[in-house]
């Protein structure tokens, strides 16, 4: 993906745009709390996707709606439920798994519904937010954690470290591993969970489940 | 499903305003003669038949840029603009019709007809039975949302067009959005169901056959034979009454009327009419009456209770599994006669047949009725579909990609 590509003058995110080099041309990609509909709508454009979206955001929705992403009104979990099994080649949930109530009901269904799941998520180990916590002892507030403790829709923070603990044990593959600083810039494997701001991960269900 | 209170006198929409389509006339449209009568479901034929209908805007030569604007209840052709410089009110949805507008008159074509079994110049109950030369009273056929929609294919055939942009409609509107989407997958690009239902609730024929009781039980009604005499307006006004109740929210009824009397200041002690919400809705029975057929609001609310989608299928996925319209479903947050969750049973469907559906709940306090009314984020949502879909047809690549 090169940004000569796009027609449109639109700030593209670093993390989007990785996301989208992982979606095959002509997928049927479902992208959950997909905001404004901007990755869907390029996945649509760009990519030939036939794309889907969840958002449960009123004013949201009716940008994808003017983007031409159709779009579901609604909870995530209620939304996935109205699909059927391998409906999707690729399911998306960018930047939003630590506000979920239920991310292993959100992954299981995610898995069920497609083939292959994309996760990117903020780290909660990278350097910066430890060194709040430990040296400040305050809870960590930075340009990847831009709410306080009081107004905070995350309820669901994890780690790099964490996130393949749990694929190991809910029996997911990881297929890729991306890695982002905070500034997304993109940075190798070496030390992410210290150095990654933000985490992309390509899962699919083990062969074997 | 109210058209008396839901439409507003707004400035930009005044006659000879720029957003107005100005004055428009009614056309009708008369097929189905013996001995070519339309076969109804019901079994019966009729003919002929007769569908009052209105146009705005100019049709393409490519013929793709039609909009079928299907009506509610008391509904009627004669949706945008005015009829005479005198008119007080533009049509029943002018709000969204018109040069820049959500149905934006400069760049759509926009059909609205009377359904089968109204009373607006369409054929119904109150037309001449031809065999009689008499009213048809309850000698018309029961007509279903099917028959509606079929004779509304016959006038969109009769109008050279092949292919619908897109048809919408609230309420009842919605059932035959649905119907259109299932019976002719080819003849509609696009599908915009509002505030509706795959099959209507036992709490929405209950309020039905209240209606309908009360017009059957005044002593004008006769059997429906009423015709050239005095009409059942104290049954058609109650039906009329308890309908509206059903349109409105507990929240809006409370910001527009709470407890305050009309007219006077304290209790009188009688039954005379006091509180203003009681004055409000014998206003809105009294103007029904005045423009309304009662034996059309029977057949009419028949046919909505007889609409069954998941039914007639065996079930809602089955119903909808040959659609190749892409559908906008919108639901109003406070409507509690069609509420969002039959809204969403209707999503759940698209979604396993793999239609592409955006689907969204407008956040409203307004009740049933909010589709009527101005409504930004109604217009905005339907402005943006509206122009993808369009873009869509004239690529021509808005094939569906079945689900594998």
């Amino acid at each position: 993906m090169t940004t000569s590509r796009r027609k449109r003058p639109t700030q593209v995110r670093l993390d989007y745009e990785l996301i989208e080099s992982l979606v095959p041309d002509g997928a049927k990609v479902l992208d959950l709390g997909c905001g404004d509909g901007q990755l869907l709508g390029d996945l649509i454009e760009h990519k030939g996707c036939d794309g889907r979206g969840i958002e449960i955001d009123e004013k949201a929705v009716q940008s994808c709606i003017e983007r031409g992403v159709p779009v579901y009104h609604g909870d995530m979990v209620e939304g996935l439920g109205f699909y059927r099994d391998d409906q999707f080649d690729v399911v998306i949930l960018s930047q939003t798994l630590q506000q979920t109530m239920n991310p292993p009901e959100v992954i299981r269904e995610m898995l069920r519904v497609g083939r292959r799941a994309i996760i990117s998520f903020p780290n909660f180990g990278h350097w910066a937010v430890r060194l709040q916590l430990l040296v400040a002892g305050r809870m960590p507030h930075n340009r990847m954690l831009p709410h306080h403790w009081y107004n905070t829709p995350n309820v669901h923070f994890c780690t790099v470290k964490d996130f393949r603990e749990f694929c190991a044990r809910q029996k997911l593959k990881r297929v890729r591993e991306i890695f982002l600083t905070a500034r997304y810039r993109r940075i190798r494997r070496f030390l992410a969970n210290w150095r990654a701001g933000i985490a992309i991960f390509q899962i699919e269900r083990a062969a074997d489940v | 499903m109210s058209i008396d209170d839901a439409v507003p006198i707004s400035d930009e929409s005044r006659f000879g305003g720029s957003q107005s389509v100005g004055l428009v006339e009614t056309n009708y449209f008369t097929f189905a003669e013996p001995p070519n009568e339309m076969e109804l479901e019901c079994g019966q034929k009729l003919g002929p038949i007769t569908l009052a209908y209105e146009t705005y805007g100019t049709l393409s030569p490519q013929r793709d840029n039609a909009v079928l604007i299907v009506h509610a209840l008391s509904g009627e052709a004669h949706v945008a603009g005015y009829h005479t410089p005198e008119d007080r009110k533009p049509g029943w949805w002018d709000i969204v019709i018109g040069p820049g507008k959500a149905f934006d008159t400069t760049k759509y074509f926009v059909i609205c007809a009377n359904i089968l079994g109204g009373c607006k110049g369409s054929t119904g109950p109150s037309s001449v039975h031809p065999a009689t030369g008499r009213p048809y009273g309850l000698a018309f056929p029961v007509v279903t949302i099917s028959d509606m929609v079929r004779a509304q294919s016959v006038l969109v055939d009769h109008l050279g067009i092949r292919r619908l942009l897109t048809v919408v409609g609230g309420s009842m509107g919605g059932f035959q959005v649905l119907e259109w989407a299932v019976r002719y997958p080819d003849r509609v690009a696009s599908a915009i169901p509002i505030a509706t239902s795959a099959r209507l609730s036992a709490q929405g024929i209950a309020f039905n056959e209240v209606g309908r009781q009360a017009i059957m039980a005044d002593p004008n009604w006769l059997g429906g034979d009423y015709y050239g005499r005095a009409v059942p307006q104290a049954g058609l006004a109650i039906a009329r009454m308890i309908g509206h109740i059903t349109y409105l929210s507990d929240e809006q009824m409370h910001a527009k009327f709470g407890r305050r009397l009309q007219d006077r200041r304290e209790f009188g002690y009688d039954f005379k009419t006091e509180f203003e919400v009681e004055s409000y809705l014998k206003y809105q029975g009294d103007s029904f009456v005045r423009r309304f057929d009662a034996n059309s609001y029977l057949y009419i609310t028949k046919s909505m209770d007889y609409f069954d989608l998941p039914a007639r299928y065996g079930s809602l996925v089955r119903a909808l599994e040959h659609v190749k319209a892409e559908f906008l479903v919108l639901s109003i947050s406070s409507d509690w006669l069609f509420p969002t969750y039959q809204a969403k049973e209707i999503v759940k469907a698209l979604k396993a047949s793999g239609v592409p559906t955006t689907f969204l709940e407008l956040n409203s306090p307004y009740g049933h009725d909010a589709f009527l009314l101005p409504n930004e984020p109604l217009a905005a949502t339907i402005t943006g579909f509206l122009a993808n879909v369009q873009r869509r047809v004239r690529e021509g690549d808005e094939t569906r990609t079945p689900p594998s």
